[in-house]
């Protein structure tokens, strides 16, 4: 980054911790989004083994249903989960639902557009998810 | 670079102080910028900028910095205070809860020297949104009456029309940290306070501007602009509702 | 294309994506994880055309948001006229490509070429 732009950056981009939850679920929104088009593009390759008949197909199992596979699928879960609980979010602020109505501000100018149904939203998002990686992980380690 | 120095004559038994850290960079001869540090006293309502100002007046007068109105109206002295971008004369060293304060320039504008930064970008992409009334006939011209409005009519854009341009939200933002071409926080609220303003009859003409691949749709929410706004404007709210006309959810 | 109406296509497919993946993922606990992932089950799976052409239309919309949602997150990294073509086209060959891949296996499967 030259002096010229004095732009902040990547690291200035990803850094989560200055303002608030909103700024984290934007990063995690981003992370989550490249992760799971990472796995997308993963999964259409390894399901394609089925085309090498049972012993490709058996061959690629046996690589996923390992503990590193249900661990990694189990991250997998909680991103989808994230991403789109939290997707919702910004789609319904996206078209102006739940970011508050215009009026005159007031000291100390606390903004509307941050409040409390968006940050239950991305608390929502969070928990969900990581409820919905337990599930996961029960089901996949519990057979 | 770096510097100690410290003022103690007229000093009052409430006075605390507090190291002030100043980044240095001059583009005519330096090649990254450092910080110099002063000792500097400060009383309850001292703000950020009275501080600059004592070193500027007893230390070194070198120190370029860019302030007019002292409170908050003219949106001159805006820079990164302990990290965050924030207005130097609304700032209060008091509040800041910290016996170190660091000012550095606003991120995501060309500095100028020291904590001036170059402003030029903000005004072309205020400029290019159409910041004015736009319709066929004027006021002038009519001769019965001005053009009315209710004031629920106000409501919708007055919050809006209070923006000084500091350019704390453009220097908050995630998108331009590292998007040069992005219109901008600042813009894009502007491009609102236009378009629900119920005098103006511009609306496509500023959405056409703005649906661009570094427009309105590289505002992701995160919000960081509104939380830095010094005069309660909330950019955030001002550019979702102007894409909720984009997306039809409003007419 | 404007990028209001691309960016109408993002969500759309979100949203349509997010109906389908939940019956994709509902179908591998119907009969139990593993044995929803065992051979003859997943190819009758892919020869049941309905299934298939559901997950035909999940390729087709993931491979569209994703590969849009990449392309936002490079043209906010970089800028330069030569670098966003290079991003704008280089998603759209990527969209293509996996879309392709991946029909070659649903079609292929459903018409018993195994």
């Amino acid at each position: 980054m030259t002096q010229d732009e004095h732009k902040e950056g990547v690291k200035g981009m990803v850094n989560p911790r200055r303002y608030g939850i909103e700024r984290v679920a934007y990063l995690m929104m981003r992370l989550s989004g490249l992760g799971l088009l990472a796995y997308f593009i993963g999964h259409i390759y390894e399901t394609s083994n089925i085309l090498r008949g049972q012993v490709g197909w058996d061959e690629f199992m046996d690589l996923i249903s390992g503990t590193e596979g249900h661990i990694v699928m189990s991250i997998v879960i909680a991103m989808c989960v994230f991403h789109t609980v939290n997707g919702v979010r910004v789609m319904l602020g996206h078209g102006g639902v739940g970011v508050g109505t215009p009026a005159r501000p007031d000291y100390p100018y606390d903004p509307a557009s941050q409040n409390y149904r968006h940050k239950i939203g991305i608390y929502s998002a969070i928990v969900l998810a990581a409820f919905a990686m337990m599930y996961g992980l029960a089901v996949m380690f519990g057979e | 670079m770096a510097q100690v120095s410290s003022m103690s004559d007229g000093q009052s038994s409430t006075m605390k102080s507090i190291t002030l850290k100043i980044s240095r960079f001059n583009p005519e001869h330096d090649e990254s910028s450092q910080f110099m540090e002063f000792n500097v006293n400060y009383e309850k309502w001292t703000t950020v900028l009275e501080a600059i100002l004592d070193v500027k007046k007893h230390f070194d007068h070198s120190v370029a910095v860019r302030y007019s109105c002292r409170q908050a109206t003219c949106g001159s002295c805006g820079m990164i205070i302990n990290g965050k971008p924030r207005l130097a004369c609304f700032t209060k060293i008091s509040e800041l809860d910290s016996n170190v304060v660091t000012v550095e320039p606003m991120n995501n504008f060309p500095v100028i020297r020291d904590l001036a930064v170059k402003f030029e970008r903000l005004f072309d992409t205020h400029q290019k949104i159409k910041p004015y009334l736009i319709r066929d006939d004027t006021e002038l011209e009519s001769d019965q009456k001005e053009f009315l409005q209710t004031p629920e009519e106000v409501e919708q854009y007055i919050q809006f029309a209070n923006c000084i341009k500091c350019g704390l939200c453009n220097s908050a933002c995630p998108t331009m940290a590292t998007d040069s071409s992005f219109v901008g926080p600042q813009a894009l609220a502007q491009a609102y306070r236009y378009v629900a303003d119920s005098r103006d009859k511009g609306k496509d003409s500023r959405l056409k501007v703005i649906d661009d691949s570094h427009g309105i749709w590289r505002c992701h929410f995160a919000g960081s602009c509104s939380q830095v706004c010094p005069k309660g404007v909330d950019p955030a709210m001002g550019i979702q509702l102007l894409r909720g006309y984009m997306l039809g959810f409003r007419d | 294309m404007r990028e209001s109406t691309i960016m109408k296509v993002h969500y759309g497919t979100a949203l349509a994506a997010v109906a389908l993946v939940a019956v994709h993922i509902l179908m591998r606990l119907t009969m139990g994880y593993s044995e929803s992932l065992e051979y003859e089950n997943v190819l009758a799976n892919y020869k049941f055309v309905p299934y298939a052409i559901m997950l035909e239309l999940i390729l087709i919309l993931l491979s569209v948001h994703g590969f849009n949602g990449l392309r936002v997150i490079l043209l906010e990294l970089k800028q330069g006229k030569m670098y966003e073509k290079a991003v704008s086209y280089g998603c759209l060959a990527g969209m293509i490509g996996l879309i392709a891949y991946g029909s070659r296996t649903i079609i292929m499967t459903n018409m018993g070429m195994v």
